[in-house]
Formats: C-alpha cells, sequence, structure tokens
C-alpha cells in the first residue's frame, strides 16, 4: 500500500533538501556553488531549526567537502554532500578514493557546465567526466525523479552487496530552480524505509580497530578494484530491488531506464533527465500523428545497462542518441559511444546518429526534438545516416 | 611480501580489519648484516632497544635479552650506538 | 495538450516576475492544477530586462524548456515594449497584460498589431497606493486571474493571503496592502 503523500509545488534543489531532511544523515559537508546552493541552504534551515540531528560542516572547498565526508563515513556515519560542475571537477581525486574506500555516500549532483567558457547553466560535461570514478550515477527528469533517486540511493549505497557511492542527478535550473509538481512521502515513512546505517567495519568501532586506506601494490590492487568492478555490476540487481520495494511505498516506478511508447516505436531518441520530458511531448503530439516514434529515457550510466538498453532499443530501426555533453574524441558523445558499442554483439543494429545539445544550458525545445524524429525519419528512408555526428541548434 | 588473497578474501575496500597486525609482517629477511649479541659484554644499558627503529631489541625485567630476527633488518644502529668499547653488539655479514 | 496554459512574464530584475510566476505556481498547484514556474536565469540584475515563465494545466507536465508560444504575456514594465519583443510567438488568439496608464486601445497601437487580445492595468499606480512601493507583480497576478481562467479568484486570495503571511511575516499591513492591490487589478484592468 503506497503511503498517503503531500502534494507540492517547489523546485527540485528544495525537493532534494525535503528528501535530505527525511533521511537525516549524520553528517552532511559541503560547499556552495550554484546551482546546487540552496539544496544545503535549505537544508542548513533544517538543521538550525532542529528538524535534524546532522553535524552540518561547512568546509572551505568541496576538496574538502569530500574529503570530510569520506572521513565521516569511514568513521562510521552516514554522510552525504551535494555538488555541482566546478565543485564536482574539484572533488575529483577524492571521488576516487570514496569509491575504493566502498564509502556510500549519497551526493546530489545538479549538472552544469563545466568552465570554460564559464557559464552557470545545464549540461552534463561535469557528470560525464567522472564516469569512471567507480561513482554509481542515477539521473533524473524532474523535481519528483531527483526525490525519489534520493531516497532510494541511500538504500543502494548501503546496500552490503554494493557499498558504493552514488551521484544523484538532475539538470541545473531546469529542474533545480523550477517549480513543479511533486509528492512527498511522509517523514516515517522515508525514515523507515531507509533505516539506520550500520556498517561492518568503520573507525569508531573500538572493540574492532580498523586501518583505513593503506597502501596497496602490485600484489593486491587488482583485486580491490576488481571488487569495486563486482560491486557495481551487484548495483544493477540491487537498483531494481530497492526499486520495487520503493514502489510498494510510492507507488512510482522505477527501473534502470524508462521506456516511453517503446512498444511499436520504429524511431527512438535516447536522451538523460530533463530533456527527455520534453522529448515526451513530442513522441504524445507525434503519435497523435500516427508517427511510430518512441522514446528511451536511461536512468542509471553507472552501472550501464548494456544489454538492458539493446534489448529496449533492439526492434528500433533508426536512434538518436542525445548527448548533453562533448567529449571531443570526434567519435561521438560518450551515451553515443557506449551504447553503439553495446550493439556490437547484437544480429539487430538499427541506424544509429549522435546529437551534442543543450551545452551550457541552450534551451532545447520540442521544436529542436522534432527536427531529430524528422532527421531519423530521413535516415530511414535513404536507409544511412549521411552525418554521424551533429550539433544540434548551432549557428554557422 | 606477497599477498595470496584472492579478490574474495581481502577485506572490501582494502581496509585492514586487524589491529596491529604489522608484527606478522616479517621483515627479517631484508638483512645482509645481521647484529650478534654479546651477553657477557652487555651492561644492560638498553641504547640498542632506544634507538633500534623496529622495535627488535627483545627485553624482560629491564634487561636486553636478545634479538627479534623476525623484524630486525639489520640496519646496525644497536651496533653503532652501544657503548662499550669492545661492542656488546656486533654486525656480521648474513651467510 | 489544449488544456496546457502557458505564460511569460517580461519584467525588470527586482520587480517580482520570478516571485509572481513562484506564487502563481504555488497557488494553482493548491487548487488541484499541474504547474510549473521557473524563470530564465541569466546575469540576474536590478533593472535588465528579464523573463519568467508559468506552465499550468490538468494534466502532468513533462516539457522542460522554456515558454516559446505562450498563450498569455504578462509585461509589467511598459517601457519593455518596444526594446524588447514583448509579442514574440504569442499565440493568435492569445492575451497581452501590460502594466501601463495607457487604455488598451492605446497599448495595442503602440505594439502595432491586431493579432493579440490586449489589456491593461495601472498596476504600478495601485501597487504604489496599496502596498506604498512600486511593485507591480502582485496587481499584474490580480489582472491575470480576471481575464484567464486558472482559479476562483477567492480561492486565489485566501493561497496568497497565506503565502504572504509566511512571506512577511508580523508585517500584516504589507500583506493586506497586497491582498487590496490584487483586489483592485482584478477590478480595474481594461480589455480592448
Amino acid at each position: 500500500m503506497a503511503a498517503e503523500q503531500k502534494r507540492v509545488a517547489m523546485t527540485g534543489n528544495e525537493a532534494v533538501a525535503h528528501g535530505m531532511r527525511q533521511i537525516d544523515p549524520d553528517v552532511v559537508a559541503a560547499y556552495p556553488i550554484t546551482p546546487q546552493t540552496d539544496i544545503v541552504q535549505f537544508f542548513a534551515s533544517f538543521v538550525s531549526n532542529g528538524q535534524v540531528k546532522t553535524e552540518l560542516a561547512t568546509v572551505e572547498s568541496e576538496h574538502s567537502a569530500m574529503s570530510a565526508t569520506v572521513g565521516a563515513s569511514m568513521a562510521g556515519a552516514r554522510a552525504m554532500t551535494a555538488t555541482s560542475s566546478q565543485g564536482l571537477a574539484l572533488m575529483w581525486e577524492i571521488l576516487h578514493i570514496t569509491s575504493s574506500y566502498r564509502a556510500p555516500i549519497v551526493m546530489p549532483v545538479v549538472n552544469r557546465a563545466l568552465s570554460g567558457p564559464i557559464n552557470i547553466h545545464c549540461d552534463h560535461s561535469d557528470t560525464m567526466g567522472s564516469l569512471t570514478t567507480g561513482w554509481i550515477q542515477i539521473y533524473a527528469e524532474s523535481a519528483q525523479e531527483a526525490y525519489d533517486n534520493l531516497i532510494q540511493a541511500v538504500r543502494i549505497a548501503e546496500h552490503p552487496d554494493v557499498l558504493l557511492p552514488v551521484m544523484v542527478c538532475q539538470d541545473g535550473f531546469i529542474t533545480s530552480h523550477g517549480i513543479e509538481n511533486l509528492n512527498l512521502l511522509p517523514d516515517e515513512v522515508v525514515k523507515e524505509f531507509v533505516g539506520e546505517y550500520k556498517p561492518e567495519h568503520y573507525l569508531l568501532n573500538l572493540e574492532n580497530p580498523i586501518t583505513v586506506g593503506p597502501l596497496a601494490l602490485q600484489d593486491s590492487y587488482t583485486e580491490v578494484k576488481y571488487q569495486q568492478a563486482k560491486a557495481m555490476e551487484n548495483a544493477k540487481q540491487v537498483i531494481l530491488d530497492i526499486a520495487a520495494e520503493y514502489e510498494k511505498i510510492s507507488g512510482r516506478k522505477y527501473g534502470l531506464f524508462e521506456a516511453y511508447k517503446m512498444e511499436d516505436a520504429e524511431r527512438a531518441i535516447v536522451v538523460l533527465s530533463s530533456t527527455a520530458g520534453t522529448a515526451k511531448a513530442v513522441v504524445d503530439n507525434l503519435r497523435a500523428k500516427g508517427e511510430k516514434v518512441g522514446l528511451l529515457k536511461p536512468r542509471v550510466l553507472r552501472p550501464f545497462p548494456a544489454k538492458e538498453l539493446v534489448d529496449a532499443l533492439s526492434s528500433v530501426q533508426a536512434i538518436a542518441i542525445m548527448d548533453r555533453a562533448e567529449t571531443f574524441s570526434t567519435a561521438g558523445g560518450q551515451l553515443f559511444v557506449e551504447i553503439r558499442s553495446a550493439f556490437y554483439e547484437s544480429d539487430k543494429r538499427p541506424l544509429m546518429k549522435n546529437y551534442i545539445f543543450g551545452l551550457g544550458g541552450r534551451d532545447t525545445t520540442t521544436r529542436e526534438i522534432s527536427r531529430v524524429y524528422a532527421d531519423l525519419a530521413a535516415a530511414l528512408e535513404k536507409g544511412r545516416v549521411d552525418e554521424l555526428i551533429t550539433h544540434l541548434d548551432v549557428r554557422e | 611480501m606477497t599477498n595470496s588473497k584472492g579478490y574474495k578474501k581481502i577485506p572490501v575496500g582494502g581496509i585492514i580489519t586487524e589491529a596491529g597486525n604489522s608484527a606478522k609482517y616479517k621483515t627479517g629477511d631484508w638483512r645482509s648484516f645481521k647484529p650478534i649479541w654479546n651477553e657477557e659484554g652487555c651492561v644492560h644499558c638498553l641504547m640498542c632497544w632506544v634507538f633500534c627503529p623496529d622495535n627488535a631489541i627483545k627485553t624482560e625485567d629491564g634487561k636486553m635479552v636478545g634479538i627479534n630476527y623476525d623484524h630486525c633488518k639489520g640496519c646496525g644502529i644497536c651496533a653503532r650506538e652501544c657503548p662499550r668499547k669492545e661492542k656488546a653488539l656486533q654486525m656480521v655479514k648474513e651467510e | 495538450m489544449s488544456n496546457l496554459l502557458e505564460i511569460r512574464w517580461h519584467a525588470r530584475g527586482g520587480q517580482g516576475a520570478k516571485t509572481a510566476s513562484t506564487l502563481l505556481a504555488e497557488s494553482s498547484m493548491a487548487a488541484g492544477k499541474y504547474v510549473q514556474g521557473f524563470p530564465e536565469y541569466g546575469p540576474e540584475r536590478m533593472g535588465a530586462p528579464i523573463k519568467a515563465y508559468n506552465r499550468i494545466g490538468d494534466a502532468p507536465i513533462t516539457i522542460h524548456s522554456n515558454v516559446e508560444s505562450p498563450d498569455v504575456v504578462m509585461v509589467l514594465d511598459p517601457t519593455l515594449v518596444g526594446p524588447v519583443d514583448v509579442t514574440e510567438g504569442l499565440k493568435p488568439d492569445g492575451i497581452i497584460i501590460i502594466n501601463t496608464t495607457l487604455s488598451p486601445e492605446e497599448a495595442k497601437q503602440k505594439l502595432g498589431s491586431d493579432e493579440f487580445k490586449v489589456a491593461t492595468v495601472d498596476a504600478s499606480g495601485i501597487s504604489t497606493e496599496c502596498i506604498g512601493r512600486d511593485i507591480p507583480n502582485t496587481p499584474m497576478m490580480g489582472a491575470l486571474l480576471k481575464l484567464v481562467e486558472i482559479l476562483p479568484f477567492d480561492e486565489f486570495l485566501a493561497r496568497m493571503r497565506e503565502d504572504l503571511s509566511v512571506k512577511f511575516r508580523g508585517r500584516e499591513n504589507i500583506v493586506e496592502g497586497n491582498i487590496e492591490a490584487m483586489r483592485r487589478a482584478f477590478e480595474e484592468v481594461k480589455l480592448a
């Protein structure tokens, strides 16, 4: 039975802050950066109002924020931080340490373009740059999803088969600062769902003292890394299990991705986060005209659900994969190369095309998305893709 | 040291779950010279014990009783610091 | 999709367009609507032209881009008409509501188009009289509620009183001034 929920209108950041309030972590260490700032600002007011018992550390940089969060986590605390863009970049070396220490830290990331040129708006260059850091990555289309993902992330991170940190991503300004409807679960339901954090080993356990972060050279580094890879592999099933459990309390269904009107789709767009919502409106519109189009919105990028994505996409004839970040590889965006590679073993290989879009917050409307579906129709007619990588809406 | 444990046995996160396990790490085989203790010449001043960087001087009731060759790396500091003219500790080549 | 109402606000930084879009979203949500309210973020400076948006509908809203073809345009500062293309993308049967002392006919002439419905209200004058400051956002919301069916005006005022009482805790005169300003604009707005 889903719990009675409170219907609210709030920004994605406010929703995430409320999720953090309900989780009531032991420690939050953070440093402000646009557009993440008001997550921690809202949360700080919950701390000062005594609504949470959290120890809030306002540190002097994101490097310190991540370091303090790791320290707290290894000490045995449920610890969180939050960041965006340059902040995530500054955390870089500690991101790897977090995942290798198997610190189950949950971090909301409000996606923002990396400098330079300096820009405060949304794209995914920040988290795309951290795909190899060993963090689980979950992306949200809306404020509701950002909130729901955050709560599930705690359970995913702390699951004994996983023990990996999780980034809970949402689009900067677009959902972080836009007000929209969502349903908040009752506090006690969230508290019960996340439960108490009970680490097996932690530094403040005086009965069983441990050493954290010892040297591991040629003889054991490989095994430690392999453990991480195995944990990431395990995360796939755990994410699905936790989603099923979450559906019971919320009534909202989550998976590794969302397939929207894909059953008989001939053309499909693959795109992350808020743009997927805009694309849904285009799908509805084109479907009303009888066009067989669909949308696939990856939710989880790490672990990468390669097989599942291929299964979901292989009945489609033409696919546009839209990346909201440049890789400068000149061979396509990150999502594109990963999905295309996943198709290598597949008997069915749909036409596939890459779009780089929405950089630095460039607005992507139903018009641009309609154009992408039209491009796919043209490619199908010709039986080939002429331009593999298109930078959408770029001026000559 | 060769760590022969597989990924399933190594503690998750590469942590060390056993306190003080460096005692198990035998550094004695690093030696090319080893200290020999001459008990008759020893006045039990324990300067060797003070200076030994590996805590390899064994003592009992405030007296030097021998050398822990499992952990002595053969650095020779004990022999150098021994104040006796005839040296109660002397370095000899490992065979 | 036909029951989705899209609004674009034009104002200068500091006139409260973002707050208006937020308050409108919140009060519409309370009336059971699906809503969005968001500004077009940029270098926010007092006096610089800014835009904010609302989407209000009876079904969940998934579009996450700026509003390109609004049903309603709200202009909080009459001096923006000209320097800013305030009717850009406005639907042919759409309505533009301008804070000005001009009559709607005069405003229509100034816009130089017959395509849209034009309404005017002296929101700055009303605001100055009721609140003591030229903050035209709340009276403009009163005018909007008169001309566009979103939620019953009484229900809207009750919600606004709640919201403003939190925002201006202990400053009852400001809350009541805003309510009065909305009521007056609701009465005084004129449609050509």
